[in-house]
């Protein structure tokens, strides 16, 4: 992105607070996409595995899942404007960014996965088929993409981030 | 005479109560449209009045309308599906169209100085605040959804005309308060926190996703299946449509004051990825930002 550094004369954010703003943006923007984003157009209105709502639920789980759309679409939005938010502070490193989206995805579909799809039996992958190929490479995807996620966000941080060294170069 | 065979009245024949509430539904949406035109001419003498708030307005009434009278209301009394689009025009859309209006901005800038001061004392009142708190105003919205769909409270106002209007006046005022709580434009000196106006927002669409996969496995009672599940898609998809505009409003407020507070602490040399907001978020602190920012020139 052509984004221009700030001008000399002002004083640059503190590197920490934006790194963080930066990492939570993309956590927030990657959980999000994978809670309702992916869910949405993939899975139920591309692949049509996924029905509104398969009758077989309890009270219980159908709340918790209804809990889980809303929180979604509520960290999609909050991760952009957070992204945004990191942009105007201070230049951003974007595959820092897109690490922590990564990461966010994997966490989320590894949580759906294991405690949505499992524990609470909310609803299944797809309908009428043997479950088990699913649900290996569901969780087995979960589990790289969060590693990527982890390692591209390791191997991007800042080198000025520590305490020993406070202030990043301007520009 | 029964909830039936309103509609069918012979001509010349008095109205029947389902046709006097919609006249007067019409003509109370009616002065609201005239009473919200003179306050914006008034206003506008002493401020320029942004054209969008008016048409946000009478747009907002316009949704209203249609809920309340015409073909898709009359349809709403045989069918669950219509009912729902009705219910999200007057509940959702109408109420988040009303609200971009800012009728209390209009309202107070028309008044002379006492009466403004009058209803701002109102707005200020202990109940109004605990009313008005997001969350508050959340549980107003989720509880009168359950009330209606999961009691008889449906075919009641379906066979009573008093209650029909009473459900849908709350269905309207509910809708407007939690708006206004969570992105309201008028001034509101106790506004909550944008954390806890996205929660309320979350808190209301999944009350409004669990009720509507609910419907979609229990129909009320009178409603037929296929009916009922188209409803109740309606309801969560349409639902969520409105939703996703209230969190992307709450979260552009947010950026916005947080652009303004950084403006604020680098007066000296601004940045120029910093721009000050094009449309500042509090109503009330506007005029005092512009005096700030000319007498900094001066």
């Amino acid at each position: 992105m052509a984004t221009a550094p700030p001008p000399a004369a002002a004083a640059p954010a503190p590197a920490a607070p934006h790194d963080r703003r930066v990492l939570v943006s993309g956590f927030l923007f990657g959980c999000g996409v994978a809670a309702s984003v992916i869910d949405l157009f993939v899975f139920h209105l591309g692949l049509q595995w996924h029905h509104f709502y398969d009758l077989s639920t309890t009270q219980v789980a159908l709340t918790a899942d209804a809990f889980f759309h809303a929180v979604g679409w509520a960290v999609t939005v909050w991760g952009l404007f957070l992204l945004a938010d990191a942009r105007r502070r201070a230049p951003l490193n974007w595959a820092r960014w897109v690490g922590a989206v990564l990461a966010g995805v994997g966490a989320f579909q590894l949580l759906d996965g294991v405690l949505n799809h499992k524990v609470l039996g909310i609803h299944q992958i797809r309908y009428g088929v043997d479950l088990l190929p699913y649900d290996v490479a569901w969780i087995g995807a979960a589990v790289l993409l969060l590693l990527a996620g982890v390692l591209v966000v390791a191997r991007t941080r800042p080198a000025a981030a520590g305490p020993a060294a406070p202030t990043r170069p301007a520009g | 005479m029964s909830g039936h065979g309103h509609g069918t009245a012979a001509a010349g024949a008095p109205m029947s109560a389902w046709e006097l509430l919609e006249v007067a539904a019409v003509l109370g949406l009616a002065a609201a449209a005239g009473g919200y035109l003179v306050a914006v001419l008034l206003a506008r003498v002493r401020t320029p009045w942004p054209a969008r708030r008016t048409i946000a307005w009478l747009t907002g009434l316009a949704c209203a309308a249609v809920a309340v009278a015409g073909p898709l209301a009359a349809a709403a009394r045989a069918s669950f599906t219509a009912h729902t689009a009705t219910h999200l025009l007057l509940g959702m859309v109408a109420p988040l169209l009303l609200v971009l209006g800012a009728p209390v901005t209009a309202l107070l800038r028309a008044l002379p100085v006492r009466g403004a001061r009058a209803v701002s004392r109102v707005l200020r009142s202990p109940p109004v605040r605990v009313l008005t708190h997001p969350l508050a105003a959340a549980a107003l919205v989720g509880g009168g959804l359950w009330l209606l769909y999961a009691t008889p409270l449906l075919a009641l106002s379906h066979a009573s005309a008093a209650v029909h209007a009473a459900v849908h006046a709350h269905t309207l005022a509910a809708g407007y308060v939690l708006t206004a709580a969570v992105v309201g434009r008028d001034p509101d000196p106790h506004r909550a926190s944008a954390t806890v106006r996205t929660a309320a927002v979350v808190l209301v669409s999944a009350t409004h996703a669990v009720l509507a996969k609910h419907l979609y496995g229990h129909p009320p009672a009178g409603v037929d299946t296929a009916d009922a599940r188209a409803g109740a898609q309606l309801m969560f998809y349409g639902g969520d449509a409105v939703d996703l505009v209230l969190l992307v409003l709450v979260a552009a407020g947010w950026y916005a004051a947080a652009g303004r507070r950084l403006v604020a602490a680098a007066p000296a040399a601004p940045s120029p990825q910093v721009a000050p907001s094009r449309r500042p978020y509090d109503d009330e602190r506007a005029p005092a930002r512009r005096h700030a920012r000319r007498a900094a020139r001066a």
